[in-house]
């Protein structure tokens, strides 16, 4: 049994909401007049002014940590994962219980937090890896290995205000990357930057994680992210924990409220921008019952509860499935053409179905997004909206590798069919039509 | 299981025992935060660094001739105007621009504030150590003029230090009460100008001590009120130590000044450790 390097115990975070005062700071000349207006008039008044309301962001959080861990925290806008983050991290104080910790703590809120426009990436390297809490000679030591990883080497010498916003991004997190503390937190950081940058952050993130046994806090929205980098994860909601365990089953969880109702997800606007509301996705198989839990080679129906605000002509409709390790298989509007007539306002449902889906076991995410007719402007944003698993044995479909069930998840996720040949007429097939149930 | 030994504890008003450890420990982000601002003050500019000559000169060159020529001052025993002047003025713009740079500190670094940890008051320090690298630039203002009028100082200018410290103390107290203050009052960001704009006028920067205590018309309270201007203990000690023996340090005013800049970098500090928790709630 490792030793607990974070203890957290009952630790709640409470704002005081002013419902009247709308400027962003308080102005010395409204808490003077308030002052004078309560003394002069009656008691009711002032409380009708102030209608001040107690938030609690965060209540009776307690968790313990054990070193090398990897915990992911996740939970909808507003549940209170950053301002956990921001009391681990000393930025702000809780309100009430202790949290103990043991080591260096270092922690990533923000990509770039203290670049400055003016300075050069070499001197933003030094500056930000300082504010980041490393020392002289270990941002000396590790130069060349950020500016290297960061692929940044021509402009160094260049004001970052003249970087392009993909470099930028691509530095700041390389600083940061080649942080060494003992616990270290990340916020959703890896939101910025493309596809293939944020795989080669993971990948890092997972290497130094697991090859030097450093503990990581880790929140993200991405729950692909999640599942390939931690161990296990926490569930935060409306400020509390609603549950915590093997990252599997609470990142289920995040989707469906839990595993009562297997396989139905309920999502709900994301923005405000948003023209079509995705109201709830269902996975069923092939006999119609809703499911989570799939095996290799099964029909995976995706059933999406659509509320549109309005009258849509010919939406693009995307719905892409993706693991840890990035996207799997998509059916794309925007490659195979198939358009619905329209969304009419209101109700609408859109089914898809993945047929005999050769997936290895592991977890997967659906992600989706609608665009209007026009290919371009997004009326409902792109995001992840169900999850789910495929649970085959994979000695149960003719793959008898000694290591098969470990390798798998970690190697490859389609398998297609195929047919080895060797010298002496030796034939294997390994095809799906065998399996298939 | 016996109890795990934890470095870092959390809890709510919490008295850091460690607050001057960690400073110390935070000691490398102090200086690359006075090194960023020194890299970016004068960035993009054609002159660079001569501004920080030039702003000084140009003042003392208007002083000079509004208080000695048009206004008939007179100057420290036969020290030239000037050097009078200068011996003020870099002490009051070194004050000046260190007390509203790190009050206005925390409010510049809000994103720094709410994203990373460190003992805030390394923010406004650090600022006071880029006015402090300015001033030792606008140094070589007075050398110059040193040659420019043949005069030489005597052994009292190894003082100057000292008096620099004074200079130092005063700015930070005013600076991190006003600091801490601004964070959730913006109304200071309109006071600080306003302080800086009148302290120069009930400062001896253009004129000299002298010409308030021998005046007969000033009555004895306001004298005593001056007194306890932490500044004019600052430049009557810079004159003291920059213009050889011509100038005598009035003790009782000089160690009142004292006192009230030490009162006030207790205040300072005493303000803003008590504010320090809260700042990435409301800033």
């Amino acid at each position: 049994m490792s030793e607990t390097i974070i203890k957290v115990e009952n630790i709640a975070k409470s704002y005081i909401l002013r419902h009247q005062q709308a400027e962003k700071y308080t102005a010395l000349r409204d808490v003077i007049t308030h002052k004078v207006k309560s003394i002069f008039s009656s008691a009711k008044e002032t409380d009708a002014f102030r209608s001040r309301e107690e938030f609690w962001a965060l209540k009776d959080i307690s968790f313990d940590v054990k070193k090398g861990d990897r915990i992911g925290i996740i939970g909808r806008n507003g549940a209170g994962k950053s301002t956990l983050l921001k009391i681990l991290s000393r930025i702000v104080e809780p309100t009430k219980g202790k949290i103990s910790m043991n080591g260096r703590v270092a922690s990533l809120l923000e990509v770039g937090t203290g670049f400055h426009p003016e300075l050069t990436g070499r001197e933003n390297i030094f500056l930000n890896g300082s504010i980041l809490g490393m020392g002289k000679r270990e941002i000396r030591q590790k130069f060349d290995e950020i500016v290297d990883f960061a692929g940044v080497e021509k402009f160094l010498d260049t004001p970052v205000k003249r970087y392009s916003s993909g470099m930028y991004v691509r530095l700041a997190f390389a600083v940061a990357a080649h942080l060494e503390p003992e616990i270290l937190i990340v916020d959703e950081v890896l939101a910025v930057g493309d596809a293939e940058f944020q795989n080669k952050c993971l990948g890092k993130m997972d290497e130094v994680s697991k090859s030097e046994g450093r503990t990581v806090l880790f929140v993200s929205h991405n729950m692909g992210a999640i599942n390939a980098l931690c161990n296990s994860a926490i569930l935060l909601d409306k400020g509390q924990i609603r549950s915590m365990g093997k990252t599997e089953t609470i990142t289920g969880m995040y989707f469906s409220g839990s595993y009562a109702e297997a396989g139905e997800f309920i999502i709900g606007k994301s923005s405000n921008d948003e023209k079509v509301i995705i109201e709830k996705v269902t996975l069923r198989d092939a006999m119609n019952r809703p499911q989570h839990t799939f095996q290799f080679g099964d029909n995976i129906q995706v059933e999406i509860e659509l509320d549109a605000l309005q009258e849509f002509e010919k939406p693009y409709l995307w719905i892409g499935i993706k693991n840890g390790r990035g996207p799997v298989t998509a059916a794309t509007a925007m490659i195979d053409g198939f358009r619905p007539a329209k969304f009419s306002k209101g109700h609408n449902t859109v089914k898809c179905t993945f047929l005999n889906v050769p997936f290895m076991p592991g977890q997967y995410t659906i992600h989706m997004g609608i665009r209007a007719a026009d290919g371009l402007s997004l009326i409902s944003d792109s995001k992840d909206v169900a999850i789910f698993s495929i649970s085959t044995i994979l000695s149960e479909i003719g793959l008898n590798g000694g290591l098969a069930d470990t390798l798998a998840s970690d190697s490859v996720s389609p398998l297609i069919p195929y047919i080895w040949e060797f010298e002496g007429d030796q034939k294997y097939s390994f095809d799906i039509k065998n399996y298939v149930k | 299981m016996p109890s795990q030994e934890f470095s870092v504890i959390i809890e709510p008003g919490r008295k850091k025992s460690f607050y001057w450890r960690d400073i110390w420990r935070f000691k490398g982000l102090f200086f690359y935060l006075a090194w960023r601002d020194i890299l970016v003050r004068y960035k993009q500019t054609a002159i660079g660094v001569l501004w920080s000559v030039i702003r000084p000169l140009l003042t003392i060159v208007v002083f000079t001739l509004v208080f000695n020529k048009l206004g008939n001052f007179p100057s420290e025993g036969a020290v030239p105007y000037a050097i009078m002047v200068c011996a003020g003025m870099l002490p009051w713009q070194y004050f000046s621009s260190a007390f509203s740079d790190s009050a206005n500190s925390l409010v510049a670094n809000s994103n720094l504030l709410t994203k990373v940890y460190f003992p805030r008051i390394i923010v406004p320090a650090s600022n006071v150590i880029v006015c402090l690298i300015d001033f030792l630039i606008s140094f070589v203002i007075l050398i110059g003029l040193y040659f420019y009028y043949q005069y030489t100082p005597d052994w009292r200018i190894v003082f100057v230090p000292v008096f620099l410290l004074l200079a130092t103390i005063t700015a930070m107290g005013f600076g991190l009460f006003i600091a801490a203050l601004n964070v959730k009052y913006r109304d200071f960001r309109y006071v600080i100008p306003f302080i800086v704009q009148f302290g120069l006028y009930i400062s001896p920067v253009g004129f000299s001590s002298s010409v308030v205590f021998s005046n007969p018309s000033i009555p004895q309270f306001l004298k005593y009120l001056y007194a306890l201007n932490p500044m004019v203990g600052v430049i009557d000690g810079f004159r003291w130590a920059m213009l050889g023996g011509s100038v005598d340090l009035h003790l009782p005013v000089f160690f009142a000044s004292v006192a009230v800049s030490i009162l006030f970098l207790f205040i300072g500090i005493w303000y803003f450790r008590r504010m320090e928790k809260s700042f990435a709630d409301v800033i």
